[in-house]
């Protein structure tokens, strides 16, 4: 980064979230993430899981990023900022502090280079935010799909950018470190962001593109129960034909993915995704599902799945509900090889 | 006296804050508060049931498979169903290697690096302990951090992800493993044993495990390397097993849940030593110091309703009672009850303290690496791993598992097909209460009780053992 020393300096935050993008975030680094951070210069001034600070040692790394003693490049709230009850804040003090987080985190945002909401909860309000939404929960720059949340719509970082929204429950090690080292390579400008704040590497994807399931959803061969092999679009309440994210083309805990995993996409990248009811049921309406793929002609999809559905070889009606492969590929036994 | 404030408080899952009221160097008087609510409870009212299984394991990014584990098993008794048993194992593989990574998570990074405080400079065991420990600079990050990467990868193949997998589900679990699969599961487990014997314990698990007496303990620890030797020799030098006494009572609602039964069983150990069934009809929450409406004391019946200008109140958390005890939970309490030698001698000579949980964390990580292993081969890959998922009728129903950090419990309420009351209460829902309506204070409060702060009031790292010690999880304990 510009400034003396090389380093970018990063302070990570937790606001109403279970602690899940850390536990994710762990999970990078051939030798670590400690390591990794170091290797590309990134000194961590202080993270609720990891630093050895605790008490008023946190409290004065804090005090000195509000004084500007300490320069801050990076601001990462993970979690919601609960602005409850009554605007105060006090569903979520920072301990020790007399302060709610969502005091801290509208102080400290105008400190910052760059603010990177962590989750879908920083971004969007997220899990917290559904039903109710008892404490009255929102993202770092959205309410749901709409502009706002605990630092206003035009709110800009010190750098110009608004939040950058690495979305997701949890995202992907990855999505977090390749935002993170983007922003401390100035390689990402506000034009890399979606219309909801995600990065475009990200968000240009749908979660569909990669799925192993790819075979089953062209013939619409579909599980009807769970652990079924089938494309989970057509019954088991699968959105990955709508969600953004690269999803099925990056390894998830060395290998797998949540359609790879035997359940649905539940869109978890998206605003607003916790709001839905019956998460791994495929809402429908005349026996035609509600969230078809967003941009192709209703009537068309309709067309080519009763097209692919009359199609659909054996093999693949078969292998569609049953857990395991009952009729591998390979020529059927009548048929003279060529 | 003097009040003292110590919070943040990092290096716990979430976060937490500890008054203290200090007298000539000692603490007198702790009140734990849990800082954050969220409300799942209030979430899941008049969902469909099946929704606990998409955001129940939400509450917690470090023990997301015990929350799902612990919704799957009340819709499970909801059903009246039972699962397949590949299901159940694959099932029970997962929950291992999380709760295995969250055992290491722990001692790596929440835990060992106070021992590498400037407080501790002139110990004769400093440098050592600071090049292996310091918080996000030592060396056993490095390996620690690559191994707990490696024993996720479990999730990869199991569950799909980790953390926040719906793979776990009433009637078992939503993927079949092949063969290729398995051996991979196969490959995973032998990595995690190796590195347990090489960097943790320097020995064979079956070598480790056949340690039955506190005295036996010493001997195997005198000399050797690795992490859990580092540690017991440090703990020796600062009398550990002085530190952050419990209040006596240990509970477990067993462990891995099998065809025959549980890998730990369920029960409570008790003052006199003597494991006893757990009466869990008398399990009950309390909210005179939370900030929380009054309701029915039986988790079954009661909702949440916060109650944010309360007086007398002091946490989000409310105050869970076993027969009107404060109880302490965690993987001390799971291996007393489950009569595993050593936590069984080193509870009957020196009871729960700082030293003996982090023993017995590390005793059982032993163990369930070893099940893990056996688990693996167990799994008939030809067999069905999910069974279909019924109808709930109107009913009130309970799942109990034990998550890393302890007994977890979900009571579920249905009624014409939604939740009509879903009530958790978590492990350190239990072990970080708040005082109840008697004033009796809970497990950490009177942990605390006692402690030499001497002049260092809020620094004092003293505090910071007793705390980490029960592993805490906050965003749990409030939920």
């Amino acid at each position: 980064m510009s400034r003396s020393d090389g380093m970018t300096n990063v302070l990570w935050l937790q606001g109403a979230s279970c602690g899940g993008c850390t536990m994710s975030i762990l999970e990078s680094g051939a030798s670590g993430w400690f390591d990794e951070l170091r290797q590309f210069g990134i000194n961590l001034l202080w993270h609720p899981s990891v630093s050895e600070q605790t008490g008023e040692e946190a409290v004065e790394v804090l005090e000195a990023v509000l004084e500007g003693k300490l320069p801050l490049d990076l601001l990462m709230l993970e979690g919601s900022v609960a602005r409850g009850p009554n605007d105060s804040g006090r569903f979520n003090m920072l301990a020790g502090t007399d302060r709610s987080i969502y005091r801290w985190i509208c102080d400290l945002a105008p400190r910052a280079d760059y603010v990177v909401a962590v989750g879908s909860c920083a971004a969007y309000g997220g899990v917290p935010a559904a039903g109710s939404n008892p404490t009255d929960a929102v993202g770092l720059q959205f309410e749901g799909s709409d502009l706002g949340g605990a630092l206003g719509a035009t709110f800009r970082s010190r750098l110009g950018l608004p939040v950058i929204n690495v979305a997701g429950c949890a995202p992907h090690p990855g999505w977090m470190m390749e935002t993170v080292l983007a922003l401390t390579q100035k390689d990402l400008s506000a034009t890399d962001l979606d219309a909801h704040g995600r990065p475009k590497f990200i968000a240009n994807h749908l979660a569909h593109h990669g799925c192993s399931r790819n075979e089953f959803y062209e013939f619409k061969a579909s599980a009807v129960s769970m652990s079924e092999r089938g494309c989970l679009m057509e019954h088991l309440g699968c959105k990955a034909t709508q969600a953004v994210g690269d999803c099925n083309q990056r390894s998830w805990n060395g290998g797998g993915s949540c359609t790879k995993g035997g359940y649905a996409c539940i869109a978890c990248t998206s605003p607003g995704f916790e709001g839905v009811q019956n998460f791994l049921e495929t809402a429908k309406l005349a026996g035609i599902p509600v969230g078809l793929p967003t941009d192709m002609p209703k009537a068309w999809f309709v067309a080519l799945a009763a097209l692919s559905k009359s199609a659909t070889p054996k093999r693949v009606r078969l292998n569609a509900t049953s857990d395991h492969v009952v009729v591998p590929p390979g020529r059927p036994a009548n048929k003279r090889a060529p | 006296m003097t009040r003292i404030t110590i919070g943040p408080f990092n290096r716990v899952e979430g976060d937490l804050e500890v008054r203290l009221d200090v007298e000539s160097g000692h603490v007198v008087r702790a009140e734990v508060t849990a800082p954050l609510y969220r409300g799942f409870e209030q979430i899941l009212e008049g969902r469909p049931p099946l929704d606990a299984l998409v955001l129940a394991p939400r509450i917690c990014g470090i023990c997301s498979v015990s929350q799902s584990v612990a919704a799957a098993s009340a819709l499970r008794d909801a059903m009246g169903c039972e699962a397949a048993p590949n299901g159940l194992l694959a099932t029970n593989i997962a929950h291992a290697a999380e709760n295995a990574a969250d055992h290491l998570t722990h001692f790596y990074l929440f835990f060992m690096p106070d021992f590498a405080r400037e407080a501790y400079a002139s110990r004769a065991w400093h440098n050592a302990t600071a090049e292996r420990f310091t918080a996000t600079r030592g060396s056993a990050a490095r390996e620690a951090l690559p191994a707990r990467a490696r024993l996720l990868e479990t999730m990869g193949i199991i569950a799909g992800k980790w953390p926040h997998s719906i793979a776990f589900q009433p009637g078992g679990t939503t993927r079949a493993i092949e063969l290729g699969e398995r051996i991979r599961l196969m490959s995973i487990a032998t990595a995690f044993r190796v590195f347990l014997e090489r960097v943790v314990f320097a020995d064979t698990l079956e070598n480790v495990l056949s340690i039955a007496t506190a005295s036996e303990l010493d001997g195997w620890h005198a000399g050797r390397a690795g992490d859990f030797a580092h540690f017991l020799g440090l703990a020796d030098d600062l009398s550990l097993a002085r530190l952050g006494k419990g209040p006596g009572l240990l509970m477990s609602y067993g462990a891995y849940h099998g065809l025959e039964g549980e890998l730990f069983p369920r029960g409570i150990f008790g003052r006199r030593a003597l494991i006893e069934p757990l009466p869990v009809n008398q399990i009950t929450e309390d909210v005179s110091h939370a900030w929380m409406r009054e309701s029915a004391v039986d988790p079954a019946h009661s909702t949440t309703v916060p109650d944010p200008d309360k007086p007398q109140a002091y946490s989000w958390s409310k105050a869970p009672r076993l027969s009107g005890q404060p109880i302490e939970v965690g993987a001390l309490a799971r291996q007393a009850v489950a009569g595993q030698p050593l936590v069984t001698d080193l509870v009957s000579t020196s009871g729960s303290n700082v030293r003996n949980r982090v023993i017995a964390r590390l005793i059982e990580t032993a163990r369930i690496a070893l099940a893990m292993e056996e688990w693996i081969k167990e799994l008939r890959l030809s067999q069905p791993f999910c069974l279909e998922a019924r109808e709930m009728p109107d009913g009130a129903y309970v799942g109990l598992v034990e998550a890393a950090r302890g007994s977890l419990g979900h009571w579920l309420a249905v009624r014409a097909g939604k939740i009509e009351r879903y009530q958790i209460i978590a492990p350190t829902t239990w072990n970080f209460s708040p005082r109840d309506s008697f004033d009796v204070a809970g497990p950490l409060e009177q942990a605390l009780v006692g402690t030499d702060v001497g002049d260092a009031g809020s620094r004092a790292v003293a505090i910071q053992h007793i705390v980490r010690s029960f592993d805490p999880c906050m965003v749990c304990t409030a939920h």
